[in-house]
């Protein structure tokens, strides 16, 4: 691996680090070096299937612009993009992760995806939290999974894990102790849960669709009384913002829980995805918001702490006639935390001409992200490759842990 | 879809609580199987020896009620002994008490009541075998006739602790047998009773009368007219109410003394009855006891009125809205032929082309939907307690309707209303979030919902975004929400 931030040629498979900082395969992680440290670690898990390309667009390639068409992310007009070098820009609702970014504190993994290579959103959640091979196969996830395999009298494994929604996400659950919580309104249905109802109602059954667009219209009549705060398809930044701050204030605490697992619903955008503004945009700023309360709830925490967020597949690189997304396979993960050797996005990137693409559709996954995941347990947890490729990610002794990603 | 494959659906949404994982049940002929489970041992029955019987229930409503008299009377002579008062000498001038009551502790006030933790019981027992039955017809017509002859359980303690006692002494026992045995149970069971006042009916010329100590109540005989039998508008009029009211006088529930027998139970207190004959509907009953009453119910249950009222709502409840005449006109004839055999009734209804033909229009009311979803993954709730907020937020509280005409559950338009459908929503989501270990959603599609799922619920299913989101739509699909 090698790093740059020059782009010679857009086919040619390349490294990219933004910030032009390098980093040495013979990084020395922190966890052998200081028996004091304490960190922590948090997973969120997008389910819906994030687009990569519109969360962090590569607008240095020369087919972004055509493929992405009006969700492309631009460098110029009223919302630009954010810059995270000169090949990459991030959506501008994620001003937080950029100040991170520019703070060496947040990275990026691009052209990344797990081994599973069809287009279901369970099966991909199957695989991408539970870290078997395939799908429906456990149920257990291999953040528990490495927490249970920590030795012990371990910092981390000695505190339960915690897990925060209504029920736990897969990631989480497992043989090692876990702790829930969940913040009021977590649960309420979703706008996106509505929308669908909606449609189906609309197409086969207009008198429950009647009925309950009316209901409807009275819950938001009631909540421009300000009658009720938290209510079905309410601000759905907030509700992420308030999880991720609980969750980090139960994990500020000394004896608190030193792993996490969330889940944000909703990155499921078939049709009026939006781009620079609209829907992705409000969620990607609901995220954004969750990594500054991570930021700001940990405290002196935070230094010890990374956030990793992933989502099971990619979106299709070109849009579909309802100006949104089909379910594809590469896309990004996004990770942030004072433990971090940030300020770059790593990928190799894989190119967007026709020829490019994984089955001339979806943005090609290069990077094996349970590389990435193995890299952060071994480095911030200290869990050996053994071991990883035995119980957490079983079958991996092929999948390296990426190196390099904890700050020295 | 073959015919047989949308017949399984209907057996199992419109007479039936919905599907339960698991293919297999879906050989076969549906209508066979719905045969079968009226013909299955046990019937509508539960049989739990830890339930007890209503006596045994009252029983421990009268001591809690006890104990805690007694305790604000501790209490009472407890401040007045602090301002310096004489306490009066409580005990001297209470009853002795039949059971040795132990000194209740103040703490004890803040005790559940027997009369809510006998209601959960009775609710987590009708919840489980209404989520274990094989189709669900039998328990399908146990609610509708515990719906026709429903009590509430907002009335009293009485009715609270007794409801579900109620159900399976006076309407399970007969939900296959004769309609006269079940009226008969239901008018003469202690909850019936306190419902509709008549353990305070007095008749003005009996011993109790004479003492002037209270006079004729007469709900309960106009809700056996208008509500239990013929129905309103059906030839009966106020005079026969007045003389029904007069004859079941004296029917009434022994108190905690005991004097008429087992404390709880079902008395016929003579030095209450009217003495007199009395004529309801044209017929002559003579003062007779008990057996004056008896009669007279007999009688209401073979009034034609009460076969089409029967049949009306029947229809209603498990076809449609607007029930087909001639359906009803054929199950009237049934209820009247058979002398009011709800078990030929039933399977008449289940036997007709009519009841399989019409569309599926009508919506699942929360009960049904409830236990439809809780089935539709397999389970069987071990709290009763979220099934019971899913049906109070529903509109449709367990033995709580509004009146003793029971649940509206005769349209659409009950259920199925804007704050309804928000609500169902919400809750959809919310059951189907805390959601572990269930199959695949569009595995689960096929086994619940079958052929008779649209492409559009199998494209919304099949693209949610995450299980839950796609056990909600499936939740929430019209062939679900409706049968």
């Amino acid at each position: 691996m090698k790093a740059s931030d020059a782009w010679p040629h857009p086919s040619r498979r390349h490294i990219l680090s933004a910030a032009g900082a390098t980093f040495a395969a013979a990084t020395i992680p922190r966890w052998a070096s200081a028996a004091a440290r304490d960190p922590r670690l948090v997973v969120v898990v997008l389910r819906g299937a994030l687009d990569g390309l519109s969360a962090v667009a590569p607008i240095g390639d020369p087919g972004y612009a055509d493929l992405h068409g009006a969700l492309a992310l631009r460098w110029d007009g009223p919302h630009p993009a954010l810059r995270l070098g000169d090949f990459f820009g991030l959506n501008p609702a994620m001003v937080n992760f950029a100040r991170l970014y520019g703070a060496r504190q947040a990275l990026v993994v691009h052209a990344a995806a797990t081994n599973y290579r069809e287009r279901s959103h369970f099966d991909g959640q199957d695989v991408l939290e539970s870290g078997m091979p395939g799908p429906g196969q456990v149920d257990s996830g291999w953040l528990n999974r490495a927490v249970a395999a920590l030795p012990a009298g371990d910092r981390v494994g000695g505190a339960r894990a915690l897990a925060v929604g209504a029920t736990a996400p897969l990631v989480i659950r497992g043989s090692a102790p876990i702790l829930g919580w969940a913040p009021s309104g977590l649960a309420a249905p979703t706008d996106d849960l509505v929308a669908r109802l909606m449609d189906l109602y609309n197409h086969s059954d207009p008198a429950l669709a009647k009925a309950l667009q009316a209901g409807l219209d009275a819950d938001r009549l009631a909540n421009r009384q300000g009658m009720d705060a938290l209510k079905p398809g309410g601000d759905v930044a907030l509700l992420m913002r308030k999880a991720a701050e609980g969750a980090a204030r139960l994990m500020a605490v000394d004896d608190g829980p030193r792993v996490g697992a969330l889940a944000f619903d909703g990155w499921d955008t078939h049709a009026n995805e939006g781009g620079a503004t609209g829907r992705l945009a409000q969620l990607l700023g609901g995220l954004d918001g969750a990594f500054a309360a991570f930021e700001s709830e940990l405290g002196p925490r935070w230094n010890d702490t990374i956030v990793v967020a992933i989502t099971e597949f990619g979106r299709t690189a070109r849009i579909n006639g309802t100006v949104g997304t089909d379910h594809g396979t590469g896309t990004v993960a996004f990770l942030a935390g004072g433990a971090l050797a940030g300020g770059r996005v790593v990928a190799d990137w894989p190119g967007l001409r026709v020829a490019d693409l994984y089955e001339q559709r979806d943005l090609k996954p290069t990077t094996d992200l349970r590389a990435v995941l193995k890299g952060v347990l071994a480095e911030h947890l200290g869990l050996s490759a053994e071991v990883l490729a035995r119980a957490v990610f079983p079958d991996t002794l092929g999948v390296a842990p990426m190196k390099g990603l904890v700050a020295a | 879809m073959t015919a047989a494959e949308g017949a399984w659906t209907l057996a199992f949404n419109r007479f039936g609580l919905g599907a339960r994982p698991g293919a297999a049940i879906r050989s076969g002929d549906p209508r066979q199987a719905l045969l079968a489970e009226l013909s299955a041992e046990g019937g509508a029955r539960i049989d739990r020896a830890d339930l007890p019987s209503t006596p045994k229930i009252l029983q421990a409503v009268y001591d809690d009620d006890w104990r805690r008299k007694l305790e604000r009377d501790r209490q009472d002579a407890a401040r007045l002994a602090l301002l310096g008062m004489p306490a009066p000498s409580v005990a001297a001038l209470l009853p002795p008490s039949p059971l040795d009551a132990a000194p209740p502790a103040a703490s004890m006030m803040n005790e559940p009541r027997p009369a809510q933790q006998f209601f959960r019981v009775e609710a987590q027992a009708r919840l489980e075998q209404a989520c274990s039955a094989p189709i669900g017809f039998v328990e399908r017509l146990t609610a509708f006739w515990s719906n026709h002859f429903c009590v509430s359980v907002a009335k009293s303690d009485v009715c609270r602790a007794a409801a579900g006692a109620f159900e399976r002494e006076a309407i399970r026992p007969h939900v296959l047998g004769r309609f006269a045995d079940m009226l008969r149970a239901v008018e003469q069971h202690p909850a019936m009773l306190n419902f509709l006042d008549n353990a305070q009916s007095i008749g003005p010329n009996s011993i109790a009368g004479h003492n002037n100590r209270a006079g004729l109540n007469e709900n309960l005989a106009r809700e056996t007219l208008e509500l239990h039998t013929m129905g309103v508008g059906s030839g009966y009029t106020q005079a026969d109410v007045t003389q029904l009211a007069y004859i079941i006088t004296g029917w009434t529930i022994v108190g905690r003394d005991g004097k008429l027998g087992e404390p709880g139970a079902f008395a016929f207190n003579a030095n209450a009855h009217e003495p007199l004959a009395a004529t309801v509907r044209g017929r002559l009953y003579v003062e007779d006891g008990v057996a004056q009453g008896e009669a007279a119910l007999a009688d209401l249950a073979r009034e034609p009125a009460t076969a089409n009222h029967i049949a009306t709502k029947l229809v209603r409840h498990f076809v449609a809205d607007a029930p087909d005449p001639a359906l009803v006109a054929r199950l009237a004839k049934t209820f009247r032929d058979s002398d009011g055999d709800l078990g030929a009734l039933a399977r008449a209804l289940a036997a007709d082309e009519a009841a399989w033909r019409a569309p599926a229009a009508k919506v699942r009311n929360p009960w049904e939907l409830t236990v439809a979803a809780y089935r539709a993954f397999g389970r069987s709730p071990s709290d009763a307690g979220p099934a019971l907020s899913a049906l109070d937020l529903l509109g449709m509280p367990l033995w709580q309707p509004g009146g003793p005409n029971g649940y509206s559950d005769d349209s659409v338009a009950a259920w199925a209303s804007p704050e309804g459908m928000k609500t169902r929503v919400e809750l959809a989501a919310r059951f189907a979030g805390q959601i572990k270990d269930a199959p695949r959603p569009t595995a689960l599609l096929e086994d619940v919902l079958g052929p008779s799922a649209s492409a559009a619920t199998r494209e919304a299913v099949a693209r949610a975004e995450t299980r839950e989101q796609a056990y909600a739509l499936l939740i929430l699909s019209p062939e679900f929400q409706r049968r």
